[in-house]
């Protein structure tokens, strides 16, 4: 069975149907205000306490409503569909189970300050509290992995409250908002009068810098030897990329992305470092060490991007740019603190800044340190590399494709070897990192993004985790390529115990998993495998030349590591390079 | 490590208690007291929060608490000169031939006996934290049967807000 999903019509006409006022229930007012916030896509799973809302859905066709086969991935697709797109994601599910089957991905979208608007059904009003069938207090559960969370406890202020959410979801640092909605209170009529404005006194994000802590950075690029630039996902989230080109092209100042800034400059570009870090280049994480002035530009110094803080840019003056005033100095203190949104903030440096004079020694020897020791791996050429698979990917998709991944060793191989031109492009877990995310994500992003080419990367590992969601390619015809990188193992669990824990390979072997090309055809999406390079480039060419979804299995070494490494505890210049 | 009293004014609504101690809870901050109570404003609440860290970490709280949604206004009030107040009712042990004696604590710490039963005596004292602490080691040869503390409420002198 096939079912395509119908068209939304254009906002300005439901706009127009639905602002009218009138006495209708909770559940209405929820699916006309979805509407108004422009909402196209809710992906969600009904159960007792949203019965009323799926109700109100029946036949409602002003968005369009995915049903997917479990509640993670119902809000691993919002998610997916929010980074790809920019728009808060949408999802509905049940009280008791169908709430606390969110969890993980409420802390998923929480960790990398994704928008969401997480609606939830819970008991009735006058059972909360007594341990009713299918009760769970979820905001008190969510509290600390959302941005703001509502219970609602009376249906005059749904309009005002739904509003509010979208509000602080999609302003400020990103982030998902939850609306727990009691069975009655989705039952009860009201009239309904849309709400088109906020007034929230304890919510007022800085967007416009401090222009004297602006002046010091000016200052400070005009003076610097050894500048970089650390872009991370702030950069993507406020729409900034072209403004970061530009900055970068005028200062010439080196800059490695994060593994969440990828996308927020054209890796092709000679002052690309590549990515940071635990997994980051020799050049990158060099740099790092060696700059006289780090501008960090809405990356938060995670402890992945940092290795051993003390010890971490050791001679740099260090300037950190955010949206949100709690990461400046939370991890490091920064000479120069920058609260702000990037867009803004780089709007107004553009202007003053020009070229790093005096840096032209340091991207000499940048470009050297790119040149001696860029990203490599063996390759005999008899076995399958994953990493070479990546790079196949990247070849033939000319890095133009959206990539989602899971999390893990071809996550990290997906980060390093596949080239990003653009922003929004790149959908991983990054803070969390949360296994099972990979796949449907995809889905969201696809529903986003109808016309861009969407490749998920999982491991063997996480496709297990949400591989329910085939159902959901299938009967909708979502047209993702799914890749499968199968070594057979838990390949970064082994990959520590590999190198840190003695070779004592315990419970990371995962063999006996099923057959992904079966699985893929018992939910009616095509699938292949390949075990050698020509294999894999046949099937790969295959699946991108079939319309529709098609899972792609490649079987490669379980032996393989990601390199370079930079263990814990170690500053970032400590790398094993997987060649001694 | 210092004694930082700060006060944060909030949205009267249910779980904000809540959000703010959880927010103490899981990073990591510690709390020595937390009072809450109605404010100047209807619909706004005040907490007064005792916390034990260095400056960084205060830094941190208020730039965290102002990431609430329900948080109006963070005022650190310990770095101005402040009224602390708190209240403690103490319910010592006092047979009827101790009762002069421990009425002259009492009366030197301008505390008040509020109740008296056939073998304790119930005092109420007002006072910030160290003189409270004073009236208890005072009160303890005496033995002390429940000891209850309201926590600090506060506020800045004169006329700033």
């Amino acid at each position: 069975m096939m079912t395509q999903i119908p068209e939304a019509r254009s906002t300005e006409e439901l706009r127009e149907k639905w602002m009218k006022p009138e006495v209708i229930t909770g559940s209405e007012i929820l699916l006309r205000s979805l509407v108004l916030e422009g909402v196209d896509t809710v992906f969600g799973y009904p159960g007792g306490a949203v019965l009323y809302i799926y109700d109100a859905l029946y036949g409602f066709d002003d968005f369009k409503h995915v049903l997917t086969r479990h509640e993670q991935g119902a809000i691993h697709a919002a998610d997916g569909y929010a980074r790809a797109s920019g728009k808060p994601g949408v999802c509905i599910a049940t009280s008791g189970p169908g709430a606390t089957n969110l969890v993980t991905g409420i802390a998923t979208a929480y960790m990398d300050s994704v928008p969401l608007v997480v609606i939830t059904g819970n008991v009735f009003s006058s059972l909360i509290g007594t341990d009713a069938f299918q009760e769970a207090d979820i905001t008190g559960i969510t509290m600390p992995i959302t941005k703001h969370s509502y219970l609602v406890r009376d249906v005059e202020d749904l309009p005002r409250i739904i509003h509010e959410a979208f509000h602080i979801a999609s302003t400020g640092r990103k982030g998902p908002v939850l609306i727990d909605i009691p069975k009655d209170v989705s039952a009860a009529k009201t009239l309904f009068t849309p709400v088109t404005s906020v007034n929230l006194r304890g919510y007022n994000p800085r967007t416009v810098p401090n222009k004297l802590q602006l002046d010091k950075l000016v200052r400070a690029i005009s003076e610097a030897e050894r500048p970089i630039i650390i872009a991370g996902g702030g950069v993507i989230y406020s729409g900034a990329h072209e403004e970061m080109y530009e900055f970068v092209k005028r200062t010439e100042i080196p800059i490695t992305t994060t593994l969440l800034g990828l996308g927020a400059f054209p890796s092709g570009d000679e002052l690309w470092m590549g990515m940071p870090g635990m997994h980051g280049t020799f050049t990158a994480n060099n740099a790092i060490q060696q700059c006289d002035l780090l501008i960090n530009i809405g990356a938060r110094f995670d402890d992945r991007v940092t290795g051993k803080l003390d010890g971490f840019a050791p001679k740099a003056k260090i300037v950190h740019i955010d949206i949100d005033p709690a990461e400046i100095g939370k991890n490091i203190s920064p000479d120069i603190p920058i609260v702000g949104d990037v867009k803004t903030v780089l709007e107004m440096l553009i202007p003053e800044v020009g070229r790093s004079a005096n840096a032209d020694a340091w991207r000499t020897q940048i470009a050297q340190w790119k040149l001696d020791k860029p990203l490599r791996y063996n390759d005999d050429g008899k076995v399958l590399k994953p990493q070479w698979v990546i790079e196949m990917i990247n070849d033939t998709t000319k890095g133009e494709a959206i990539v989602t991944t899971d999390v893990g060793q071809h996550q990290m191989w997906a980060a390093q070897y596949y080239k990003f031109n653009h922003p929004r492009s790149w959908v991983t877990s990054g803070g969390l990192g949360t296994m099972g995310f990979g796949f449907p994500s995809a889905i969201g992003a696809q529903m986003a993004k109808p016309e861009r080419l969407v490749v998920s990367i999982n491991g063997d590992g996480g496709m297990q985790m949400c591989s329910q969601e085939l159902a959901i390619c299938a009967i909708h015809n979502i047209p993702i390529k799914i890749v499968v990188i199968n070594n057979e193992v838990l390949g970064m669990v082994r990959q520590w115990q590999n190198l840190i824990y003695g070779k004592r390979y315990s419970y990371t072997d995962l063999a006996g998993s099923p057959n992904f090309v079966k699985l893929a055809e018992a939910y009616g999406v095509k699938g292949l495998r390949a075990t050698t390079k020509e294999e894999a480039r046949e099937a790969w060419l295959e699946a991108l030349e079939t319309p529709g979804p098609v899972l792609v299995e490649f079987l490669v070494s379980k032996d393989e590591n990601v390199y370079p490494m930079v263990t814990q505890g170690s500053t970032i210049d400590q790398m094993l390079m997987g060649d001694e | 490590m210092a004694r930082n009293t700060i006060s944060v004014l909030v949205n009267d609504q249910p779980g904000v208690l809540q959000r703010v101690s959880g927010l103490f809870g899981r990073r990591g901050f510690n709390i020595e007291s937390i009072t809450v109570g109605q404010s100047e404003e209807t619909g706004l609440s005040r907490m007064v929060i005792v916390t034990l860290g260095d400056e960084e970490q205060l830094e941190q709280i208020e730039k965290q608490l102002y990431k609430l949604i329900d948080v109006i206004k963070v005022v650190d009030l310990s770095s101005r000169p402040m009224v602390a107040r708190e209240l403690a009712l103490i319910k010592v042990k006092a047979d009827p031939s101790e009762r002069p004696e421990i009425m002259g604590v009492v009366e030197t710490f301008r505390a008040s006996v509020v109740d008296i039963g056939s073998t304790s005596m119930l005092v109420q004292v007002v006072g910030d934290t160290q003189k409270i602490d004073a009236m208890i080691e005072l009160l303890k040869p005496y033995g002390i049967r429940e000891l209850s503390r309201t926590g600090v409420t506060a506020m800045i002198r004169g006329n700033v807000q």
